[in-house]
């Protein structure tokens, strides 16, 4: 089957692949561009490892067919960063203790980040909305949400 | 429709390792010519924390700051060989073996570090900052990295050490069934306290309060985020999460996380921990290890929680809503004991 050409923003960069129709975003990321920090977790939408923004929303990329991001601005954990110094939720999380195994971590970031870009300061009661998509077998979750509220609070005091 | 709030302890006495086998576990510590340690294991870091804390028992053994100790945990077909990180033996089992293997490194290093400044070893002792210096003498000094050039460049000799954990193994005693199992327990207690709709059958946890006796927590930030985590586990496990809901008919088992269910960021609630530390006379600085016992007393508090709210005995997990309404409709309706 022919390949579709797909032009897209990863991280504020412009990149240019050809995908089999019926790729999912996830895919397409992980495997064409290279970019590993969305996992792949239960590829149903039903963990959110996956999570990352489509012009600043955020969404499952597993259930995001990659040819519907034509044109669009992807961000990724990947992207996050400034250059050598860490995100303000990343040094949080690594604050708070709110990372055990990882595995769900790159999907709690953006969460977080879709979270504080549009509200930031939210309420503990937001906050667990915010990442009720995500779930988390090893910290019981308390020292992710309280992360989320430190670099609410503190994240531009730092920066 | 009614809620009913009920409150449920639960104690536990929880052996640390296990004796299967001798439980044994290797450890190999050895210095690169920059003064710099490696720790050589094949102990797997899960999340919970054995990278971080085999790194303090090594630094603080060697008597080197910890910046200077990395853990290699990259391969168990080239490591030295370790039963696994399981039944809450790492801290205890691999944190014995890595402490024997940097007394056998640190001897090796004294001796070197001896060698150069022109003195006994006995005399010497480590600053913790990188130093070896002679007692009493702080000027008569050493750099730990310049220990290891010597060593490596003019005295021949390798920084290193080996260490094994392995526990006597017990047999059973054919008069009394006698044994010992363990080396070592640690003890928990925890308070659940849950509101059950008498309606729906569903569980709330509303608070819990615990206790951990755990030997020395050597990373108390780690013991306090493997306590927090593994209470939930342990809630997932009595109330929400498993493979066969209809157990031994595979019918209806879960196929997603839409059907297995684990709690969310909203179901979880107050968790207020007390960590009590009794040194534990056979454990690397006095360590036990929280590990699966964070989990293990959170399953009968809350059954015993339920019992308490509305009366029945569930004595099958998960709890699920429809187990708990099942034994309502069959005493007759909820039957709240006597609040404790």
């Amino acid at each position: 089957m022919a390949k579709t050409p797909l032009q897209f923003r990863h991280n504020g960069r412009d990149v240019a692949i050809f995908v089999d129709g019926g790729t999912n975003l996830l895919v397409a990321l992980r495997e064409l561009i290279g970019d590993m920090t969305p996992k792949f977790g239960c590829g149903q939408g039903g963990c959110g490892t996956c999570s990352v923004l489509i012009d600043g929303e955020l969404h499952l990329s597993c259930l995001t067919l990659a040819e519907t991001v034509a044109g669009r601005s992807i961000e990724t954990l990947d992207g996050i960063k400034d250059g050598p110094n860490l995100h303000p939720l990343q040094r949080a999380f690594a604050d708070n203790f709110a990372a055990q195994c990882g595995y769900c971590t790159p999907g709690m970031l953006m969460a977080a980040k879709a979270l504080l870009d549009r509200n930031p300061q939210p309420s503990r009661a937001e906050v667990i909305e915010a990442i009720s998509g995500n779930i988390c077998r090893c910290t019981g979750y308390e020292p992710i949400i309280n992360a989320v509220l430190a670099a609410a609070s503190g994240g531009r005091a730092r920066a | 429709m009614t809620r009913h709030r009920g409150r449920g302890i639960a104690s536990v006495n929880y052996p640390i390792g296990m004796n299967l086998g001798g439980d044994p576990s290797q450890a190999l510590v050895h210095s690169n010519p920059s003064g710099k340690f490696t720790v050589a294991l094949s102990s797997i870091d899960l999340g919970q924390g054995m990278k971080s804390v085999t790194r303090q028992i090594c630094a603080e053994t060697l008597g080197v700051p910890v910046e200077d100790v990395y853990v290699d945990t990259a391969d168990s077909d080239t490591g030295p060989h370790c039963m696994g990180s399981f039944a809450s033996r790492g801290t205890h089992r691999v944190g014995n073996a890595v402490m024997a293997a940097a007394r056998e490194a640190r001897g090796v290093m004294m001796e070197a570090a001896a060698e150069e400044l022109e003195v006994n070893a006995a005399d010497l002792e480590t600053d913790g900052r990188g130093n070896i210096h002679v007692k009493g003498a702080p000027h008569r000094s050493i750099s730990t990295k310049d220990v290891a050039i010597a060593a490596q460049f003019k005295q021949g000799k390798t920084i290193s050490g080996r260490g094994i954990f392995l526990v006597p193994l017990s047999d059973v005693d054919p008069e009394t069934g006698e044994m010992s199992p363990a080396t070592c327990y640690a003890h928990a207690c925890l308070v659940a306290e849950v509101e059950v709709d008498d309606e729906t059958g569903e569980v709330d946890m509303v608070r819990m309060d615990s206790a951990y006796e755990l030997g020395r927590a050597l990373n108390p930030r780690l013991v306090e985020q493997q306590l927090v985590g593994g209470a939930w586990m342990g809630v997932s496990h009595a109330l929400y999460e498993t493979p066969e809901p209809y157990y031994p008919d595979p019918v209806h088992g879960p196929r997603d996380f839409v059907e297995y269910l684990m709690p969310g960021p909203g179901d979880i609630c107050p968790h207020d921990i007390a960590v009590l530390e009794r040194p534990a006379p056979d454990g690397p600085f006095g360590a036990k290890g929280p590990g699966e016992m964070c989990a293990n007393p959170v399953l009968p508090a809350v059954a015993n929680a339920i019992f308490n709210a509305v009366g029945v005995r569930i004595d099958d997990l998960p709890i699920t809503p429809e187990k708990v309404l099942r034994a309502i409709k069959a005493q007759g309706g909820a039957r709240p004991q006597a609040r404790r």
